[in-house]
């Protein structure tokens, strides 16, 4: 189909863009990549009274080092967060997320703050942000720059602190410690998909045991979730066979997985269970090639 | 808002300046087909799955029914038309043919705008990541295997050639 009528402005400014959010709130979309917004507008899920294009505005863009915290700007595509040595060096969680993030084209176009911004339960880069503690920094003409722990960002199915007048300007990302190990699993029916099941793990080892995690899932709950039992069921021991059975039984009381046509509550919590294990073995290896490479 | 707002753009498309002013509300492809008339981006889902209406834009594949027509105003597009006749992908394009890698050939046009992306750079790749690659273009007849056949026929040729096309 065709999208309904809408105004469209192209944003000269951020504080242009602000503005514009200020005024018309709800009734204005932000048009980003537009990978999630043009479906939805094609298919008339949504009929905003005005588009505001925030694409030609370079504040927004980029991706760069500051301090201990990695800086990825809302603009910046998913081809840049991929290709960036940045990235690779200091976040590898969403170096190893990024090649699951859609196909070619739309990595070409989409966003970084727009996958943030829209908080599909099934994007992985939602996940990657609450795994790795990362600051999400919103502005508003009203209330100018606010900063937003992702553990408080994500507020449900496509719900998340930002308000109606807010932007979502960059995310701070803490980078990698030494000692510290990313997994990221997802499954899918076909490559590029959205996930069936699928987990971003950030974990602190020292001398082999866990000394702090935060276990990420997405994919099945109505936001990214963070699996507080599991977590403490491997707190203080060593990623061996016992300790991953108890994170995988635990997380049956983290997560109450959505049941909908591609798969039921208890199916996609096994399928969650399945990953559990095989990311913490995974962490495992990747822990001790670590050690024996120091 | 008017009831049909428009814009005035100026970008070029396959090498030429071209100027319009156009519905706010009109995707890039069908600004190319039903404006300019050039129907060789195919519009398949219309939301983004399919691929068929993959065309380039300031030099990377991007899908043309996500992007709205006044977005490209000031860049640079490459649709199927310029691409077959630059002969960038004069090559992959006989090898589809010899490989028998189209049947309706509906989907054409858009896995030859991906696969030039992939050809523009030619490393070697196993089947798999050509497959990966290729992901995000949908063919109903030919169960791709003969699409991957000639996109990794071509690619092995460039590789041999030490890069470069033509």
């Amino acid at each position: 189909m065709k999208a309904p009528r809408f105004s469209y402005v192209r944003a000269r400014s951020v504080e242009q863009a602000l503005a514009l959010l200020g005024e018309h709130g709800e009734e204005a979309r932000v048009l980003a990549g537009g990978q999630s917004l043009m479906p939805t507008l094609n298919m008339r899920l949504s009929q905003p009274k005005l588009l505001i294009d925030i694409n030609r505005l370079d504040a927004l863009a980029g991706i760069s080092l500051a301090g201990d915290r990695v800086r990825i700007g809302a603009l910046a595509r998913h081809v840049e967060v991929a290709n960036s040595t940045v990235v690779a060096e200091h976040l590898p969680l969403i170096a190893e997320a990024m090649p699951h993030v859609a196909h070619v084209a739309v990595r070409n176009r989409g966003t970084f703050g727009g996958s943030l911004a829209l908080a599909d339960p099934a994007a992985e880069m939602p996940a990657c942000v609450l795994a790795l503690d990362a600051t999400l920094v919103l502005a508003s003409a009203a209330g100018g720059r606010r900063e937003v722990a992702a553990d408080d960002y994500f507020l449900g199915l496509y719900e998340t602190a930002r308000r109606p007048d807010e932007l979502l300007v960059e995310a701070l990302i803490p980078v990698k410690r030494t000692g510290s190990v990313s997994v990221f699993l997802e499954l899918a029916r076909r490559h590029g998909d959205f996930a069936l099941a699928g987990v971003a793990f950030q974990l602190a080892i020292e001398a082999g045991v866990m000394t702090g995690s935060r276990l990420a899932y997405f994919g099945s709950e109505d936001r990214p979730t963070l699996a507080r039992g599991a977590a403490a069921a491997i707190q203080g021991r060593r990623l061996d066979r016992d300790s991953r059975e108890a994170a995988a039984f635990a997380l049956a009381g983290d997560l109450k997985p959505m049941s909908n046509a591609q798969g039921s509550t208890r199916m996609r919590l096994h399928l969650q269970q399945v990953l559990t294990r095989r990311a913490l073995a995974l962490a495992e290896a990747r822990a001790t090639e670590l050690a024996g490479a120091a | 808002m008017t009831d049909a707002e428009t814009m005035e753009i100026a970008l070029t498309v396959n090498g030429e300046r071209v100027s319009r002013t156009v519905l706010v509300r009109r995707h890039l492809v069908d600004f190319l087909r039903i404006d300019l008339g050039l129907t060789g981006s195919h519009l398949g889902c219309e939301h983004g799955v399919c691929g068929a209406c993959s065309v380039r834009l300031d030099g990377v594949v991007v899908r043309g029914c996500l992007l709205l027509a006044v977005q490209a105003d000031g860049c640079d597009v490459v649709t199927i038309e310029g691409l077959d006749q630059s002969g960038e992908v004069a090559d992959l394009q006989q090898t589809f043919v010899a490989r028998n890698a189209l049947q309706c050939g509906f989907c054409t046009p858009g896995m030859l705008m991906t696969a030039a992306e992939l050809l523009a750079d030619p490393q070697p790749k196993t089947r798999e990541e050509i497959r990966t690659f290729l992901s995000g273009n949908y063919c109903r007849c030919t169960g791709y295997h003969a699409i991957v056949d000639a996109v990794a026929t071509t690619l092995d040729e460039r590789v041999k050639r030490g890069g470069g096309h033509g």
